[in-house]
């Protein structure tokens, strides 16, 4: 998205086209000579997996649509209709369903990824906030999808998550019935829901815009934090880091494809193939994986107004990290201190997880409590604090003096040389 | 070194409490896993144990259970019991199936045909209720699926390894042979029966299987565990009737991937040869 005007079309065709929209030189220029730090690793290639997840899901999304009913008596023998008399039915929904699941699993890898190496740090602030957009919209498009096939966990779970809502003081209940459109979970929710979780992707799809927009004007982050001087610390994304990202890709295509051919299951709750029973609470009620360590810090805490505060808080502290971490340092490489805290919160994160899937009682509340405690005293209080505390160890001079060979006029020769064999 | 100290403290606080939290639980037994045909990669059902599941199903779960999702046309596709379009409608004729109205308005009754689903034998879940004695007995249809084992950890992470998809019928297995005396203390009230593996253990459904009730024609003993394995295994593939398409496309969907991504592999290697 920087300076345009390198690409010339031949064809005439294409040279009329883009005398009139430069459409071909700004894919050119963002996906072809686009400058790409040269040091990248592999944790790099999940905003590739996750636009690739994306697109999948919309597409497997809107062909089940062409199959699927929302009704309260119809949504449930629709999907059974899928898995059994639609044509591959079974293969577009598992892809679908388990899709759900890789796509937040994507997810969490690249926002870690983001807290390892500080790519939230400025130039970077809005291209971090709108990731965070991205991930609320995703978790929102997922419970109303994980609602649809109105089994007991859809049923129940948009029960518990609706009710939520009338912890607010005051206008609670009326939020809360307004949610529902009756007095209850029921058509309507159902109907509404299902109205949103297929316009909320679309909207993602306009955020990832922006957030790859903001990305390509400030420029990838890298493992080492530091920013890129010369030609020398980059390459064309083309060829380089396109065949980078495709197999990782691929990689990651044989860990879905286990998911969907062998255990399409594994990762659903058995409860989900009765059908939604208003009457009948199930012993535990459970949400999908992905949102455990959320559900975890929700049943934390007493108070239900403050339980729902510290699940959205939970959420909202990272739009903030920007701020709340004080280090000029952007990668956890040269943080000695940071990069221990870092591990610590991931096994945090994790353990919540576990104590999610736990029924809130006895000794997991009590460790539950302790651990939502610890989440967020590491975004309000070690992150601030660590900037003034932590002794950073030296930066390297520039990105690709760890790669190449000091000084040697060959590797000059081959940094320079390599820019050229775009196009 | 003391600035390492801290996080390390917490890691310790963390595994030692929830060590101590993982000792509670544990009141109804985990059934135990079975052995299955269509367990694993390469799973397939074996038909004969399919069709006697079927045969088990006809004789004795019908009566309180349906199978609604199931048409009589299943029957004869490819990937489950592997009847013939002839025998499917033998079995289809063998039902009565209300329909209509007719060109009077009034419903009428006539032998099943292929395209018909399998009756369920109450009207509606008040009729059911009212027969057994307010419990309602679910429909089969999706029943190995909506039924599992939890694993726990650590042994759940290694199901993702070794593909364990088969805690429904481990369930319905251990579930229909484990009725056994309840233990002294325990009151039973008027229509519930003790098993061993059911949650609670106190369940309404009689044990439906005994020794020598379904006739079996091909020599497999006919006993009420082996009613009980075909009979799970019958419903994995009513509940799953696309299992062996799956494994099967999943198979040439891996060989395509893992050949990819070696290509792939590389590809990067040699465009990336030059950068250095």
């Amino acid at each position: 998205m920087a300076g345009h005007g390198q690409y010339q079309p031949k064809n005439p065709i294409l040279k009329w086209i883009e005398r009139r929209l430069p459409v071909l030189s700004f894919m050119h220029d963002s996906f072809v000579v686009y400058p790409v730090p040269r040091n990248l690793n592999y944790w790099w290639t999940f905003g590739a997996i996750l636009s690739f997840m994306l697109v999948v899901q919309i597409v497997t999304g809107i062909v089940l649509v062409m199959h699927y009913t929302p009704t309260a008596s119809g949504a449930f023998d629709s999907v059974e209709h899928i898995m059994r008399d639609v044509n591959y039915g079974w293969l577009l929904r598992y892809i679908h369903a388990n899709g759900g699941s890789m796509f937040f699993l994507a997810v969490y890898i690249h926002i870690f990824r983001g807290l390892y190496y500080g790519s939230y740090k400025e130039p970077r602030e809005i291209l971090w906030i709108l990731g965070v957009i991205i991930f609320v919209l995703m978790m929102a498009t997922a419970f109303m999808g994980y609602v649809l096939p109105w089994g007991q966990m859809s049923f129940w779970a948009a029960t518990v998550i609706t009710n939520l809502f009338t912890a607010i003081p005051g206008f609670g209940r009326a939020i809360t019935l307004w949610l529902w459109g009756g007095y209850a979970v029921d058509q309507p929710t159902l109907q509404r829901f299902f109205a949103l979780h297929y316009l909320l992707p679309f909207m993602i799809v306009g955020v990832v815009v922006l957030h790859l927009w903001a990305l390509h004007h400030v420029g990838q982050g890298n493992p080492a934090g530091i920013d890129v001087k010369s030609d020398r610390d980059t390459m064309p994304f083309t060829p380089y880091a396109t065949a980078k990202d495709n197999f990782a890709l691929v990689c990651f295509m044989i860990l879905f494809a286990w998911f969907v051919f062998y255990i399409p299951n594994y990762l659903g709750h058995p409860d989900n193939y009765i059908p939604a029973n208003p009457l009948q609470t199930p012993p535990h009620i459970v949400p999908e994986w992905y949102f455990l360590p959320f559900y975890a810090i929700l049943r934390a805490i007493p108070n239900k107004l403050l339980g729902v505060l510290a699940l959205f808080g939970s959420i909202a502290v990272l739009a903030f990290l920007p701020w709340l971490d004080t280090s000029k340092v952007r990668s956890a490489r040269f943080r000695p201190l940071y990069k221990q805290f870092f591990w610590v919160l991931l096994a945090v994160c994790i353990g919540l997880g576990y104590l999610g899937s736990k029924p809130a009682e006895g000794g997991y509340v009590i460790v539950a409590r302790i651990l939502t405690a610890y989440y967020f005293l590491h975004f309000l209080v070690i992150l601030p604090a660590l900037g003034y505390l932590e002794t950073p160890r030296p930066l390297p001079a520039s990105i690709s003096e760890p790669v190449l060979p000091k000084k040697s006029g060959a590797a000059v020769a081959m940094g320079a040389r390599a820019p050229e064999r775009k196009g | 070194m003391r600035k390492t100290a801290f996080p390390l403290l917490v890691a310790c606080a963390v595994s030692a409490a929830s060590s101590a939290i993982a000792q509670e639980q544990q009141h109804t037994p985990a059934p135990p896993r079975q052995i299955w045909s269509f367990a694993g990669p390469f799973g397939t059902f074996d038909r004969a144990q399919i069709q006697r599941g079927f045969h088990v199903y006809r004789e004795v779960c019908s009566a309180c259970h349906g199978m609604k999702y199931v048409a009589f046309r299943n029957l004869a596709q490819p990937g489950g019991p592997d009847f013939s379009p002839a025998q499917a409608k033998q079995v289809a004729s063998e039902y009565r199936i209300n329909d209509g109205p007719n060109d009077k308005g009034e419903m009428f009754d006539r032998p099943g045909r292929l395209s018909d689903y399998f009756p369920s034998p109450d009207p509606n879940e008040q009729a059911a209720r009212a027969r057994f004695n307010g419990a309602l007995p679910p429909d089969l249809s999706v029943i190995a699926k909506a039924r599992g084992v939890e694993a726990g950890l650590p042994r759940g992470l290694f199901d993702i390894v070794t593909q364990y998809q088969e805690g429904g019928p481990d369930f319905i297995y251990a579930y229909t042979t484990g009725y056994e005396d309840p233990p002294a203390d325990a009151k039973l009230s008027e229509g519930q029966f003790w098993n061993k593996y059911f949650p609670g253990h106190r369940t309404a459904m009689p044990p439906p299987l005994l020794d020598g009730q379904v006739n079996y024609t091909d020599g497999t003993p006919a006993t009420a565990e082996q009613y009980s394995r075909d009979v799970s295994a019958f419903l994995v593939w009513v509940a799953e009737p696309h299992l062996e398409a799956r494994k099967r496309i999943g198979f040439q969907v891996m060989i395509f991937l893992l050949v990819f991504a070696g290509l792939a592999y590389l590809a990067k290697k040699k465009v990336w040869s030059d950068l250095h």
